[in-house]
C-alpha cells in the first residue's frame, strides 16, 4: 500500500527531530570520543564546526522548504496579480513585497511576471516591489539565518528587506520610470489565459512540499556545504577580530564597499550565509555583513540581464541603484545602532 | 497536434519538453514537441509563471512541471474537447 503523503509526512517529521535533539551529542561523541581530538585547537575547532553545521543546517532546510512549499501551494503569482490589482500605491507596495515572500517564484519567470503585471494595470513601483523582496527574502535566507545567528537577526533581516522593497517601490513610482519600460511590453496582448485547475488537497499540497524538497535541496546542497566548509576555515583559522579592522563599526567605507563587491556576486543564500557567519564571528560588524548579504542575494548580475529584456538601461540603474542605497542605508543604520 | 513547451531554457523547462516526449511516445499518437523559447512569443500567451505547456495553442499548465501522466492526461483532455 502507498503511504499517504500526509502520514509520511508526520512519520518523517518525527525522525527529523530525533535526528536533530542527538546532533551535537553524536558530533561531540564523534569529533572528541571517536577521533580522539583535542579540543580547542583549529583543527578540531574547524571540524567539528563543519560536522555540526552541515548536518544541522541541511535538516532545518529540508523541514523549513517543505513547510513555505505547502504554504507556497495557496499562493501562485496569478492570485497575486488579482490581489494587487487597483490597489492604492504605498498599501500596493506593502501587499507586494510581503506576497513577494510566499508567492512561489523563480528570477527565470521575472520577465513573464513583469509583463503579466504591467499589463494588468499594476504600478511600475508596485511591481518592483514584488521583484525586489521575491529574491532578498526567501525560505533558504531564513533558514540559514535562523540556524546560524539565532531569531533577532532573522527578524532585522526580513524586516528591513521588506522595508527596502517597499520603499524602493515607491521611490522608483515617484520618478515616473514609464518610458524606460522597453516598449514592446506596452504594445504585446496576450491571450486571456483560462486554465481549469482542480483545487489540490492536502495530500496534493504535502506532496508539493516534497517536491520542492527535492527540487530546492538538490539545487543547493552543494553550495551549503561549500559554504560551511570556507565557513569552517575561517572560523578555525582566522585569528579573532581579524575582520575587526576590514569589515568593522569604524571602517566607514566598509559598506559600500561590501555592496559594491556584492552586486556582481551571485551565489544563492545557502552559499554566502555561513561565510557570512564565519565573517562576524571574527569581528566584522553586523551592519556591513547585512549590507554585503543583502547585496549578494537581492540584486544579482542574472537577474539584471534577465530584466534588461523588459527595461532600458537607465531603468536598470536605477533600480539597481535605489535598491543598493536601501541596503546601504540598512547597513549604516545597524553600524549606528548595535 | 502541436505542443509547446515555453520556456528560456531553464533547468524545468528541460525536464518538461522531455517528459511531453514521453507521454506522446507513451500514447502512440502523431504530435510535435516544439521548444519556444523567444520571450516576447511566452509572454504572449499571458502565462505568468516558466515553464509553460501548450497544447494546440491552449495554455494547460504553467509554473510547475507536470509528471508524464498529467500530462497524458492534459493531452487526452484536449482531443476529448477537439472531437465534441
Amino acid at each position: 500500500m502507498k503511504l499517504k503523503p500526509l502520514w509520511l509526512a508526520a512519520l518523517l517529521l518525527a525522525v527529523w527531530l530525533i535526528v536533530y535533539v542527538f546532533l551535537l551529542p553524536a558530533v561531540d561523541g564523534l569529533v572528541y570520543g571517536f577521533l580522539k581530538l583535542e579540543p580547542g585547537t583549529r583543527l578540531t575547532s574547524a571540524l567539528h564546526f563543519f560536522l555540526y553545521e552541515a548536518p544541522k543546517v541541511l535538516l532545518l532546510l529540508t523541514i523549513v522548504v517543505c513547510g513555505v512549499g505547502i504554504v507556497r501551494s495557496y499562493f501562485s503569482p496569478e492570485k497575486t496579480r488579482k490581489i494587487l490589482e487597483n490597489k492604492p500605491l504605498l498599501l500596493g507596495n506593502v501587499l507586494a513585497s510581503t506576497l513577494g515572500i510566499v508567492t512561489p517564484f523563480c528570477s527565470c519567470s521575472a520577465v513573464p511576471l513583469f509583463i503579466g503585471f504591467v499589463e494588468a494595470g499594476i504600478p511600475l513601483g508596485v511591481t518592483f516591489s514584488f521583484l525586489i523582496a521575491a529574491p532578498m527574502i526567501n525560505e533558504i535566507a531564513i533558514v540559514l539565518l535562523f540556524g546560524l545567528f539565532g531569531w533577532k537577526v532573522t527578524l532585522l533581516y526580513v524586516s528591513t528587506g521588506l522595508s527596502i522593497a517597499i520603499l524602493a517601490g515607491y521611490v522608483i513610482n515617484k520618478l515616473k520610470v514609464e518610458r524606460y519600460v522597453e516598449d514592446w511590453v506596452y504594445t504585446i496582448r496576450s491571450q486571456p489565459l483560462d486554465m481549469q485547475e482542480g483545487q489540490p488537497s492536502l495530500n496534493d499540497r504535502v506532496e508539493f512540499g516534497f517536491t520542492q524538497v527535492r527540487e530546492i535541496v538538490s539545487k543547493v546542497w552543494l553550495y551549503v556545504l561549500v559554504g560551511i566548509a570556507v565557513g569552517a576555515g575561517i572560523h578555525g583559522y582566522v585569528p579573532e577580530n581579524f575582520m575587526a579592522d576590514l569589515m568593522g563599526k569604524s571602517a566607514w567605507w566598509a559598506v559600500p564597499v561590501s555592496v559594491l563587491i556584492g552586486i556582481p556576486l551571485y551565489s544563492n543564500a545557502a552559499g554566502i550565509i555561513p561565510i557570512v557567519h564565519a565573517l562576524l564571528e571574527k569581528g566584522a560588524s553586523l551592519g556591513t555583513t547585512l549590507a554585503f548579504m543583502m547585496s549578494v542575494i537581492g540584486l544579482s548580475l542574472p537577474e539584471t540581464i534577465i530584466l534588461r529584456k523588459v527595461l532600458k538601461l537607465p531603468l536598470i540603474f536605477i533600480f539597481v541603484g535605489v535598491v543598493a542605497t536601501g541596503i546601504l542605508l540598512v547597513g549604516y543604520l545597524f553600524n549606528a545602532i548595535m | 497536434m502541436t505542443i509547446k513547451v515555453l520556456g528560456p531554457g531553464c533547468m524545468n523547462c528541460k525536464t518538461l519538453e522531455k517528459r511531453a516526449q514521453e507521454a506522446i511516445a507513451s500514447l502512440g499518437i502523431h504530435a510535435t514537441v516544439e521548444k519556444v523559447e523567444d520571450i516576447m512569443q511566452i509572454a504572449a500567451y499571458g502565462i505568468l509563471r516558466t515553464p509553460g505547456l501548450v497544447i494546440d495553442e491552449k495554455v494547460v499548465s504553467s509554473g510547475r512541471v507536470p509528471t508524464v501522466e498529467a500530462i497524458k492526461e492534459l493531452i487526452l483532455g484536449q482531443t476529448v474537447r477537439a472531437t465534441s
